[in-house]
């Protein structure tokens, strides 16, 4: 069975992205487009590693983090959050979230697949 | 899928996204302000910035940059929105969009170029936030070759390091991934299963390590867990080795294939549907001959093919129905310019507009959407310049010193309604009665109702502004609206009432690839025309038919005096009727002109599938298209303009031959 991935960007261009380099190294990848979004597909399904984008409309991805770690069947599912250099604020209000670790953008798709082999068993 | 493809989405994404910029911008000043605005804006520059590094699109980051630092201190109310600082967010929108569609044409702008709105956005930061941008992220295993070192690690994970998801078992696996690696577990913290927390951390390691990585390789291993454990990392030993091998990185997870699954929306080629939406159309030909052949059969005992074909239509009329739909956009990719258009016109003529917007999300074909940009921003220009007056005439009129712009969408029988309604003067009939003389158009104003007068106002050169401004009101005007409404399909007309305003309606179709057409017939021949372009039909009178020294034969219409064509001699075909009282008339308005068209008889109205002539044939004269009927006869659609230039040349060569 291949790990499951749910990639939340508001972006369609990381999503493809994201879900490009994970797909090639093997993962099964799950888009959602915001964080309202994001939490309704994790609620229906289960994920091995999600993956999150800060700014979103109608839920941000700290907000989205939030919402996880509280459904039981996330507690202990590795969350990362996709950050720019210039967000350390950011990264910080996700760890305090709950995120595992974060992807920093622009990211090449070895690095990506590297972290999320770095959190997922 | 590549860089390329991924590249294609980005830009168009930033399409989407710097219009997503602009009409926000536009709502904030026009006063609605809103924190949510602000926030969607940021996120939209900030996701333009965040995919432009991918692609090596450093212009457009480091003007995301300082535009996203300068729209962050807004969003947080640290500065003030003020028109000033609008007029510099607006400008940098532009700049931004011109950033990009640089990038996206591999054009390389002068440095100089954004100096400018760098500049203004500048003054609004103040030091603490002009971080510094991103460096090119540098690759993390840049391992040093020869150099050979020993740490001493020791590693107590906290109880939050497993809430926060991460795994100690995974950070030793790839810690061991930089080199040779001893590991011990000190257990001596593990409380009775009784006592024992699951997630609580209880375990500590001590690693010793043989690298040639860099003590930094090591931290980075931690980066995620830092704030969480106790950790401390000494180098104990350092040997300097001739031969150490580069170690091998982290196992690599088997590629197994697997499917991607999306849960939004694809993207497909305009093309593929395109295609599709012509196989429905066969679908529909066929359809109508098989259902007109069992007719007969269906009679003579085959009751059920009668069932058949009845749910075989049903079918097939729904799956036009749901091509059509993916075709179809919301009108609102027209409309979104409009802000934007009200907003720097009525600068320009110094006047107050409120704009009003319903109905964006009314869908219509793609082509349809595509034409009608030039008759919105025409209409809008219009309605601005001429239609609102200035705010003095306003308050002496009674009314607000602001004018009112309303543009709707919606759709009615099958087609889809586009008003444009100002809160202005209205049309001055007498005007346009008075132009109309001079010109020609008309020869007695007093017979018509105000409400002909005013749809004067699209004939050809019928400008009634008394001064000509940049604006609008250069002569071509209207009757250039009412010309590109009419290439697809569509009508325009005004409904004016003095003091109280203009409304501008355009009617036009779902789609182009069907049309609404009435099918004539002339001696043996089926031929189709427009709905859209026919007026009426009637039978004349004898009196009615005259004939002018050089205008060939005229239509008497209620002491109007029109054109009359022969589609009979058009084309030259035999027809039933020699003269236009036995048979019947169509007035048909071109963009031209209007004119009477005698044929035999109506067949009846019917939605046609249209088949290009040019690209299965030949471009004809005075046809613009073809159709399959239900019978499956082949019958042409007729272009009323070409008609008349048809008509014309005719009449020009036979005056000649006299």
């Amino acid at each position: 069975m291949s790990k499951t991935v749910l990639a939340v960007d508001d972006s369609k261009t990381m999503r493809d992205m994201v879900s490009f380099a994970l797909t090639e190294a093997g993962f099964a990848v799950t888009t959602a487009d915001d964080g309202a979004h994001g939490l309704k597909v994790a609620q229906e399904g289960t994920f091995d590693v999600i993956i999150t984008d800060i700014n979103m409309p109608n839920m941000d991805g700290i907000t989205l983090i939030g919402h996880l770690r509280g459904l039981s069947q996330y507690q202990s599912t590795p969350i990362l959050i996709l950050t720019t250099e210039s967000e350390q604020g950011k990264r910080d209000q996700g760890k305090n979230a709950g995120a595992t670790g974060w992807i920093v953008k622009p990211f090449n798709p070895e690095k990506l697949i590297q972290v999320v082999n770095k959190v997922a068993a | 899928m590549d860089m390329q493809s991924f590249r294609k989405t980005y830009f168009e994404e930033c399409q989407e996204r710097l219009q997503e910029i602009e009409t926000l911008l536009l709502s904030l000043e026009s006063g609605d302000y809103q924190d949510e605005h602000l926030h969607a804006i940021f996120r939209a520059v900030h996701s333009i910035k965040g995919g432009a590094g991918a692609f090596g699109c450093d212009h457009i980051v480091s003007f995301a940059h300082i535009f996203e630092t300068v729209l962050d201190s807004v969003r947080d109310h640290r500065l003030a929105l003020d028109p000033e600082l609008m007029e510099v967010l607006v400008t940098s929108s532009d700049v931004l969009a011109a950033i990009v569609a640089a990038a996206e044409q591999d054009q390389i702008l002068a440095e100089t170029f954004d100096a400018k709105a760098k500049a203004d956005l500048s003054q609004y930061m103040d030091g603490a936030e002009h971080a510094p941008l991103p460096a090119a992220h540098a690759s993390s295993s840049d391992a040093k070759k020869g150099t050979s070192r020993t740490y001493t690690i020791v590693f107590k994970p906290h109880s939050r390091l497993y809430e926060k998801a991460n795994e100690p078992l995974l950070l030793l696996r790839e810690l061991g991934g930089l080199g040779e690696m001893i590991l011990s577990v000190n257990v001596d913290a593990l409380p009775d299963l009784s006592a024992m927390d699951a997630v609580g951390g209880y375990l500590s390691w001590t690693i010793t390590l043989t690298t040639t990585h860099h003590k930094d390789a090591i931290t980075e291993v931690f980066e995620f867990v830092l704030d969480d454990c106790d950790l401390t990392i000494t180098e104990t030993d350092r040997t300097v080795a001739g031969e150490m091998k580069p170690t091998p990185p982290s196992d690599a997870s088997p590629a197994i294939e697997t499917g991607e699954s999306k849960v939004s929306s694809i993207r497909v080629d305009l093309d593929k549907i395109d295609r599709l939406v012509n196989m429905v159309g066969e679908l529909v030909i066929t359809h109508a001959m098989l259902s007109q052949q069992a007719e007969k059969l269906a009679r003579d005992g085959y009751p059920h093919l009668a069932r058949g074909i009845e749910e075989l239509s049903t079918h097939t009329r729904e799956l036009q129905d749901h091509v059509m739909a993916i075709r179809a956009q919301p009108v609102r990719m027209a409309f979104a310019r409009i802000p934007r258009l009200v907003r720097d016109v009525s600068k320009d003529v110094n006047k107050h507009i409120k704009l009003v917007m319903t109905g964006e999300e009314t869908e219509v074909d793609k082509t349809v959407i595509e034409n009608l940009a030039d008759p919105l921003t025409h209409l809008i220009r219009n309605a601005i310049d001429h239609g609102i007056e200035d705010a003095e005439t306003r308050k002496a009129a009674g009314k607000p010193a602001e004018g009112t712009i309303s543009v709707s969408a919606g759709h009615r029988s099958g087609r889809i309604l586009i008003e444009i309604r100002d809160d202005g003067a209205g049309l001055n009939t007498k005007k346009i009665a008075e132009k109309a003389k001079e010109r020609g158009l008309i020869e007695n104003p007093d017979l018509m109702s105000a409400d002909e007068l005013h749809q004067l106002i699209f004939n050809p050169g019928f400008s009634t502004a008394e001064q000509i401004s940049n604006i609008s009101g250069r002569g071509v005007g209207m009757d250039v609206v009412k010309r590109n409404i009419q290439s697809i399909g569509g009508k325009v007309y005004v409904k004016s009432e003095a003091g109280v305003g203009a409304r501008f309606v355009l009617s036009l179709p779902l789609t182009l690839a069907v049309m609404d057409g009435m099918i004539v017939r002339v001696g043996s021949q089926k031929l189709i025309l427009p709905i859209s372009n026919i007026l009426e039909s009637l039978r004349p009178r004898r009196q009615d038919i005259a004939t002018i020294t050089e205008g060939g034969e005229v239509l008497d219409l209620r002491d109007h005096y029109i054109p009359l064509l022969r589609l009979n001699r058009l084309f030259n075909i035999p027809a039933r009727y020699d003269e236009p009282w036995q048979g019947l008339v169509l007035i048909v308005e071109s963009e031209q002109t209007t004119f009477a068209l005698f044929v035999d008889e109506l067949v009846g109205k019917q939605q046609v599938v249209i088949k290009s002539l040019e690209e299965n044939y030949d471009p004809v004269e005075g046809i613009s298209s073809a159709t399959i009927l239900g019978d499956g006869s082949v019958a042409l659609i007729l272009d009323p303009a070409s008609l008349y230039d048809l008509h014309t040349k005719q009449g020009d060569s036979l005056a000649f031959a006299a």
